[in-house]
C-alpha cells in the first residue's frame, strides 16, 4: 500500500510541476510513458529475464498509431492509443509464443534479434513507412475534444497519470496473484514449478504479453506527445534505455520503474545539454555502478528502509 | 537468374563467411569457457576495423604498398584485442558472482561506452581503405572477374584460424588447460591449473578474433558508426544456428549464413537484413540448443 501512495505522490508532483512550469510538461509525459515501458520490462525481470528487444514494442504501437490516424483522419487520439495497445499485445502474444520457450541468454538476444529485423524493416519500405525520416500525426481530437497544443498535452499528461494509476495498481495485484508468483518462481527455481504441474511456458507467456502491452501504451502515448514516429525508436539502444530504467529503479515494486524513468529523462535531458557526445558513456558507467553497488535499484533501496 | 550473378553470389557469400566466422569464434569461444555472452565483441570488430583503416591510412598515405597494409591489419588486430579483451576481462571480475544475465548486461554497458569512444576517436565519417584489395588484383573465376583479396585472403584465413584453433585446444598444453577449465572448473584449479589466467588468456583470443574479423573486413567494407551492433547481432545468430560453444558448428554455420545472405542481395535486396535472423529462428524453432549441440538435459 505504501508503494501506491508513493506512486500518487510521485504523480501528484509530477503533475503540479507541469503546470507551474508548462515548458516541462512535454519532458515529463515523455518521462513518464517512458516508466510504462519499463514496467513492461520489471515484469519480465521479475523471472529473471531480460529483453534486449522490447522498444519494438514501443515502436510497434507508435507506428500502428501514425498508420490509422493517416488512415482515417478525424479519429479520437483515446481510439488511437487503445489500437496502438490492442495491436502490440497481439504482436506480443504471437511472438511470445515463440520466445517463451526460452531463457536468459537466448531469451535476450532472441528478442533483439527480432527488433532488428523490425527496425530494418521499417527503414528499408521507406515509400510506406517514411524509412528513416518517420511518419507525421497531426494532432486528434482527444475524448471528443478538438484542442491546442497546450489543452491537448494537458489532456495527454492527465490520461497518463491516470493510466501509471491504474497500471501500477493492477500490476501489484497481479505480482501478489497465484500466477505473479509463479512469474517469479522462474527466477528462483523453474523445475519447480513445473513439479506442482504449473506450465512454466505459459505462465511466462502471460508476463510476456504483459510486458508487450506495457510497452504498447508507452509507444502510443509517445507518438501522440511526439507527433512524430521515427524507426529510431525501435532500435536497441532504446531497448538498452528501458532496460536500464527498470534496473535504476529496481524490481521490488512498480513504484520503481516509474521513478527510474523521471530519474532517467532528466539526467538524460541535462546530460544532453552539458555533454552531448558522451550520454552512451554515461549510461554505460552508470549502468556498471548501479550493478555493483545498488543491484537492487531505487525501489530495492527504499524497499530496505521500509519506506514502501 | 543467369550463371555469372549466381556465382558472384556464392563467391561474395563464402568470403563474407570467412570474415563472419572468425567473429563468431571468438563470441563462441568466450562463452564456451567462461558462460559469458560478450555484446562488447561487435565493438572489437569495429575497433579493430578502425584501428587498422586509420594504422593504413597513417603508414601508406597515398602510395599504399601490400606490405604496410598487412602490417596494419597485424597491428590493429593486437593492439585492440589485447587491450579491450584485457579491460573487458578486469571489468567483469568485479561481477563473476552474478548471474549470466546480469554479466550480459555489463558488457552491454561497455559496449555502450565503447560505442562513445569510437566516435570520439575516429568521428562519424566512413573508414575506407582498400589498398590492399587493388594491390592484389583480380582473378577470373568461371567468367567473373573477382578479387583476390575476397577470394583468397578471406576464406584462407578462417580455414588457417579454424585448424589453429582446433590444433590449439586439443594439442597444445595451454589449449588443454583451457579445455580442463571448461569442462570443470573446480577440478582444474585443484590440479594446479591457474584459472584466472585461463580467462584473461581466453578474453586474448575472442578479443584477438574479433578484432581480426575487423581488421580482414576493414579494405571491403567502409567502417561506420552503428556496425558494431549490426555485427552482434549477426554473430550471434551464427553462433546460437551453430549452438552456443560448437566451432567447426559455426565454420558451417556462417557459410550458411553467409551464401544466403549474399544470395539475398542479389536477388532480393530488401529480405538482406531478415535472412540470418530467418535462418536462426527456423533453426531454433526445430532445435532449440542449436544445430551440432550435442543434445543436454533441458533446462525446464
Amino acid at each position: 500500500m505504501k508503494g501506491i501512495i508513493a506512486t500518487i505522490i510521485l504523480l501528484t508532483g509530477s503533475v503540479v510541476t507541469a503546470f507551474l512550469l508548462p515548458h516541462l510538461k512535454t519532458p515529463i509525459i515523455l518521462a513518464l510513458s517512458y516508466g510504462l515501458a519499463a514496467l513492461g520490462i520489471s515484469v519480465l525481470m521479475r523471472a529473471g529475464q531480460v529483453s534486449f528487444g522490447h522498444a519494438m514494442y514501443v515502436c510497434l504501437a507508435a507506428y500502428s498509431v501514425a498508420f490509422i490516424a493517416k488512415a482515417y483522419p478525424g479519429i479520437d487520439g483515446l481510439v488511437l492509443i487503445v489500437c496502438g495497445v490492442a495491436i502490440s499485445t497481439i504482436a506480443g502474444a504471437i511472438i511470445g509464443i515463440f520466445v517463451s520457450k526460452y531463457r536468459e541468454i537466448f531469451f535476450g538476444m532472441l528478442n533483439l534479434a527480432i527488433s532488428m529485423v523490425l527496425f530494418a524493416v521499417i527503414g528499408k519500405y521507406y515509400n510506406i513507412t517514411g524509412g528513416s525520416d518517420g511518419m507525421m500525426i497531426s494532432r486528434p481530437s482527444f475524448i471528443g475534444f478538438e484542442l491546442e497544443r497546450d489543452g491537448f498535452e494537458t489532456l495527454l499528461l492527465i490520461t497518463t497519470t491516470v493510466s501509471i494509476l491504474l497500471v501500477t495498481y493492477f500490476i501489484e495485484r497481479f505480482f501478489n496473484s497465484p500466477a505473479g508468483k509463479f512469474l517469479c518462481a522462474i527466477k528462483t527455481n523453474e523445475t519447480r514449478l513445473e513439479y506442482i504441474g504449473v506450465s512454466a511456458r505459459f505462465v511466462f507467456w502471460k508476463g510476456y504479453v504483459i510486458s508487450s502491452s506495457l510497452c504498447g501504451l508507452a509507444g502510443a502515448i509517445f507518438a501522440l506527445v511526439q507527433g512524430l514516429v521515427t524507426p529510431e525508436m525501435g532500435y536497441w539502444l532504446k531497448s538498452g534505455e528501458l532496460v536500464f530504467i527498470s534496473l535504476l529503479g529496481g524490481v521490488a515494486h512498480s513504484f520503481g520503474a516509474i521513478i527510474g524513468a523521471m530519474a532517467f529523462e532528466f539526467l538524460k535531458m541535462y546530460a544532453a545539454i552539458l555533454m552531448t557526445d558522451y550520454w552512451h558513456m554515461i549510461l554505460g558507467s552508470t549502468l556498471i555502478l548501479i550493478i555493483y553497488f545498488a543491484p537492487g535499484g531505487i525501489s530495492g533501496w527504499l524497499k530496505n528502509k521500509k519506506y514502501i | 537468374m543467369n550463371s555469372g550473378i549466381l556465382t558472384l553470389a556464392l563467391l561474395d557469400g563464402v568470403s563474407y563467411a570467412g570474415m563472419l566466422f572468425i567473429v563468431s569464434l571468438g563470441l563462441t569461444f568466450i562463452f564456451g569457457v567462461t558462460n559469458i555472452l560478450n555484446v562488447a565483441h561487435g565493438s572489437l570488430y569495429a575497433c579493430g576495423g578502425y584501428a587498422t583503416a586509420s594504422i593504413g591510412l597513417w603508414l601508406m598515405g597515398n602510395d599504399g604498398g601490400i606490405i604496410n597494409s598487412i602490417f596494419s591489419i597485424i597491428a590493429g588486430t593486437l593492439l585492440v584485442g589485447v587491450i579491450v579483451g584485457l579491460i573487458l576481462e578486469y571489468l567483469l571480475r568485479f561481477f563473476e558472482k552474478k548471474p549470466p544475465i546480469l554479466q550480459l548486461i555489463i558488457t552491454f554497458a561497455f559496449f555502450m561506452i565503447l560505442e562513445d569512444v569510437q566516435r570520439l576517436i575516429w568521428g562519424t565519417s566512413p573508414y575506407f581503405v582498400s589498398t590492399i584489395v587493388g594491390e592484389m588484383g583480380n582473378v577470373e573465376v568461371l567468367g567473373v572477374f573477382y578479387t583476390n583479396y575476397q577470394l583468397i585472403v578471406l576464406p584462407g584465413a578462417a580455414v588457417i584460424i579454424y585448424f589453429i584453433l582446433n590444433w590449439f585446444l586439443k594439442h597444445s598444453l595451454l589449449g588443454k588447460k583451457i579445455v580442463a577449465v571448461t569442462h570443470n572448473k573446480e577440478v582444474a584449479v585443484g590440479m594446479g591449473v591457474d584459472a584466472k589466467k585461463i580467462k584473461k588468456i581466453t578474453f586474448i583470443i575472442g578479443g584477438l578474433l574479433g578484432a581480426f574479423g575487423g581488421a580482414l573486413a576493414s579494405p571491403t567494407t567502409s567502417m561506420v558508426p552503428g556496425i558494431s551492433a549490426d555485427i552482434i547481432v549477426l554473430s550471434f545468430a551464427v553462433v546460437a544456428t551453430a549452438g552456443l560453444g560448437q566451432v567447426t558448428g559455426a565454420l558451417i554455420a556462417a557459410l550458411i549464413i553467409g551464401i544466403f545472405r549474399s544470395l539475398s542481395i542479389y536477388l532480393y535486396p530488401e529480405l538482406e537484413v531478415v535472412i540470418p535472423y530467418v535462418i536462426m529462428g527456423t533453426v531454433l524453432l526445430f532445435k532449440p540448443q542449436g544445430l551440432f549441440t550435442v543434445e543436454k538435459a533441458r533446462r525446464i
